[in-house]
């Protein structure tokens, strides 16, 4: 190389050097507002041996980003020196809502966008669009409940229409948007997959019926993309942070008319609770669910769905390369 | 609410390419030998579920056959109650207990209790039936008492048919314990349901499954020949 | 959980049992609204899925065991084959080789129907095997000096003495196989497991009725078979199991079964 070349080559160096080196130096020691850039944007979590004595039941529901998202909020709170008791893999919405109702658990993360339209009896077309909108009304509904929605994430994991590509193609004939799918000559004679409550959620079975007029053949399988596979139905209910979106063997069908409501998360806590593990606990929380973009998310239910790790070690994965452990 | 602009943050971003045995859920004797540790915990409640409401369902129905062999007229309605239970279905049994034991242990141990009691009744009543008429009165002319003749020579001409209804009551509750997580058990089940069609985990955890019932039914197949000699000849 | 529900739950429970029954006949919401469930004309439905797959699965059982049973017992042979396949059949859990199969072949109602049919194998191929060796050697010896050939033997000597343990068997197949029909759900069959799998659509009294329904149909076909195990033991066997002996049992406890 000549010496020039050389010598811009040093400076580039030099210059990235010193933005990535910006970029690391100006975080915050309090709030960790965004992990960006290198190991050691997130804050370490402190364990408080005054936590020692207070006790929390951490619930999910039964599919396993809830186990994993469970497993965060349970690991970031051990950390900090609560004790926390886990009931994962509860059941379904109606099942998990009832029991934290009854105090047989004392939080657990919910959508917002199922909260509204499955307990407090919303329909889904005057559910919010706004993400914010959403979680403030969720909030208010859940305080007559005596339980706080805390403050929500900022990835969603909402419901998608989709199939293969192939079939995309060959039945869709290459459909991309619902409102294309429901104009089908064959619409009615599609079969949608998905898991067993869909059929009575005014949020996914119910919905594609009233909004876009298309009543396809229901085919209740909790297999996710394993009967779009294997020819057990044309099109299955996925969501947005399945890890399988990322093989780029299915494609997503556009929700055109904007049918499903926001599905942030937010976890919900019961007051008492929330007043055991006090502000630092609420703060815990809070930062852990901080770095959770539509796309880490994505990420750790890849690790469970593809690689076949286990929650529990995923959710530890995160911790530690989050920085929030060691 | 606004949110920073988050980059990558931490969390590393594995490459995939959706090819290779485990990406396509299939049978990986490497991922097997990597993961075997994460079936040991459900293995072992597996073990536990069955021994106790084994054990347990023997207890209550070899109580309830000795005290049918005595009256007679007992053994058809026990049976029919036995056999009532029996007929309800295993996975109903799992959650409509749940509003009295609530979800766990206890509702899974209680329904396999009930799907035990109608096989080890049956077999203790025919074993203890089958005894032939001479050896009692032969016991009874040497002036054994009834409790002798039942400890002496009942029973242990009974004990066959008792063990092998033990056997198949055992075998039975293994299969039936792979339901339990249905109540909240745990075992070997759960395992099944998480991953239902990932290959290796189902040939690992239904695998154990088949392997502790086999070892169970061998285990009682050798304390029974162990137990009675004299059987062996006339087999 | 269960705190102070202890002593009320059992009470509740039976109010449960009319709600139960009432889902038997009359549609209603599901839980969280939206869609019908329930009445007879979904459980009708669910039933006949049941009945189908199990009825196929006994008949091809049948077809398959009771064969081979009669021409392995008649002729002596294959005792281990016997005795062996009753014990990997008792071993392999019925419901970790439908797990098998759904991941290993597929689901759907072919796929449930073969589990089922290799699960009422074993209990109706020992039986009809054991039910022929029992028949009595001298009897058999007498139809051989009549002249009768062994398919003779089979059909006129064997096969009708052996009825009683061979219809034993098939009981016992039936009440697993309608007992295994129900988590027919879990390989995208919808059969009456179908309302217990889900409660959260059909709720509790949904579980309650689906249950009640399917212990009834297996109630019903355990005492059908009985009573056609009753018509089809030959009369002369009843009159010798006469006054002084005590009836046979349904589940097939023979001494040979229990010594290996």
């Amino acid at each position: 190389m000549t010496s020039s070349v050389r010598l811009i080559m040093a400076a580039l160096a030099a210059l990235l050097l010193a933005l990535g080196g910006t970029a690391c130096g100006s975080d915050d020691e309090e709030e960790s507002a965004g992990g960006g850039g290198g190991a050691t944007s997130a804050t370490l979590i402190e364990k408080d041996p005054a936590n020692a004595s207070k006790t929390i039941t951490v619930g999910s529901k039964n599919f396993d980003e809830q186990v994993i998202l469970g497993e965060v909020y349970a690991q970031a709170l051990e950390a900090a020196g609560f004790k926390v008791e886990r009931k994962l893999n509860l059941g379904d919405e109606q099942v998990i809502y009832k029991a934290l109702k009854a105090g047989q658990l004392d939080g657990y993360p919910e959508y917002t966008g199922t909260s509204l339209t499955n307990f407090f009896d919303l329909k889904v077309k005057d559910v919010p669009k706004d993400p914010d909108k959403a979680y403030e009304l969720a909030m208010e509904e859940y305080a007559k409940q005596d339980i706080t929605a805390l403050p929500r994430t900022q990835f969603e994991n909402t419901y998608r229409v989709g199939t293969t590509k192939e079939k995309q193609q060959s039945l869709l004939k290459g459909a991309t948007t619902l409102s294309e799918v429901a104009k089908l000559p064959n619409a009615d004679d599609l079969s949608l997959s998905g898991f067993a409550t869909c059929r009575q959620r005014p949020d996914c079975l119910l919905g594609l019926k009233s909004l876009y007029g298309w009543s396809p053949e229901f085919v209740a399988d909790e297999g996710k993309y394993d009967p779009i596979d294997k020819d057990r139905a044309d099109l299955g209910v996925v969501f947005s942070t399945d890890g399988e979106l990322t093989t780029g063997k299915y494609a997503v069908i556009e929700d055109d008319k904007g049918l499903f409501p926001p599905y942030n998360v937010s976890f919900g806590i019961r007051n008492d609770a929330l007043k055991k593990i006090g502000p630092k606990g609420r703060e815990v929380i809070l930062a852990v669910q901080e770095p959770l973009t539509e796309d880490a998310m994505r990420e750790l239910n890849s690790r469970v769905s593809l690689d076949k790790e286990q929650p529990e070690e995923v959710a530890t994965q995160y911790l530690k390369e989050e920085g929030f452990v060691k | 609410m606004t949110f920073e602009l988050v980059a990558q943050g931490g969390l590393e971003r594995r490459e995939r390419s959706g090819v290779g045995c485990i990406a396509e859920s299939g049978f990986c004797p490497d991922w097997i030998a990597d993961n075997y540790d994460r079936y040991i915990t459900p293995f072992f409640e597996h073990v536990y579920l069955t021994v106790v409401s084994v054990a347990i369902g023997f207890a209550i129905a070899f109580t309830l056959a000795l005290i049918a062999h005595r009256r007679q007229w007992l053994v058809g309605p026990i049976t029919g109650v036995t056999g009532t239970l029996y007929t309800v279905p295993s996975v109903a049994f799992f959650f409509l207990l749940q509003p009295i034991t609530g979800l766990g242990n206890t509702t899974a141990i209680v329904a396999l209790v009930c799907y035990t009691l109608l096989i080890i009744f049956r077999n203790v009543i025919t074993g203890l039936r089958a005894v032939p008429a001479d050896a009692k009165d032969a016991a009874r002319g040497m002036g054994l008492t009834d409790r002798q003749l039942l400890l002496r020579v009942e029973l242990p001409l009974a004990l066959p048919e008792i063990l092998a209804g033990l056997r198949i009551a055992t075998t039975t509750t293994v299969g039936l314990a792979a339901l339990a997580f249905l109540a909240g058990g745990g075992g070997l089940g759960a395992e099944l349901d998480e991953q239902p069609f990932f290959k290796s985990n189902v040939a690992v955890a239904g695998g154990l499954a088949v392997l502790l019932a086999a070892a169970l039914d061998v285990i009682i197949l050798t304390f029974q020949r162990l137990v009675t000699p004299w059987q062996r000849a006339a087999a | 959980m269960a705190e102070g529900r202890g002593v009320t739950a059992p009470l509740a429970f039976l109010g449960q049992f009319g709600d139960a029954v009432e889902f038997i006949f009359k549609e209603r919401d599901s839980v969280s609204g939206g869609v019908q469930v329930g009445g007879l004309a979904e459980l009708g439905d669910f039933a006949l899925i049941h009945l189908l797959v199990s009825l196929v699965a006994m008949v091809v059982a049948c077809a398959v065991s009771v064969p081979i049973g009669l021409y392995l017992g008649h002729k002596g042979r294959g005792e281990f084959l016997a005795i062996s396949v009753s014990n990997v059949g008792r071993a392999v859990p019925a419901v970790i080789l439908l797990f098998f199969f759904i991941a290993f072949v597929g689901n759907g109602f072919k796929n449930v129907a073969v589990v089922l049919v290799l699960l009422a194998i074993p209990p109706i191929l020992t039986n009809t095997y054991v039910g022929v060796r029992q028949v009595d050697r001298e009897l058999v010896d007498a139809a051989r000096g009549m002249g009768m050939s062994g398919a003779q033997i089979v059909r006129r000597v064997r096969l009708p003495l052996a009825m009683p343990t061979i219809f034993a068997g098939i009981r016992t197949s039936a009440v697993s196989v309608l007992a295994t029909a129900t988590i027919g759900p879990y390989a995208n069959l919808q059969t009456l497991g179908e309302p217990i799998l889900s409660p959260q659509i059909y709720d509790f009294s949904g579980q309650l009725g689906a249950a009640i329904v399917v212990a009834l149909i297996t109630l019903a076909a355990d005492a059908g078979i009985g009573l056609a195990q009753r018509a089809v033991t030959p009369r002369g066997l009843k009159l010798a199991e006469g006054p002084g002996r005590r009836p046979r049992l349904a589940l097939p406890t023979r001494r040979r079964e229990a010594a290996t």
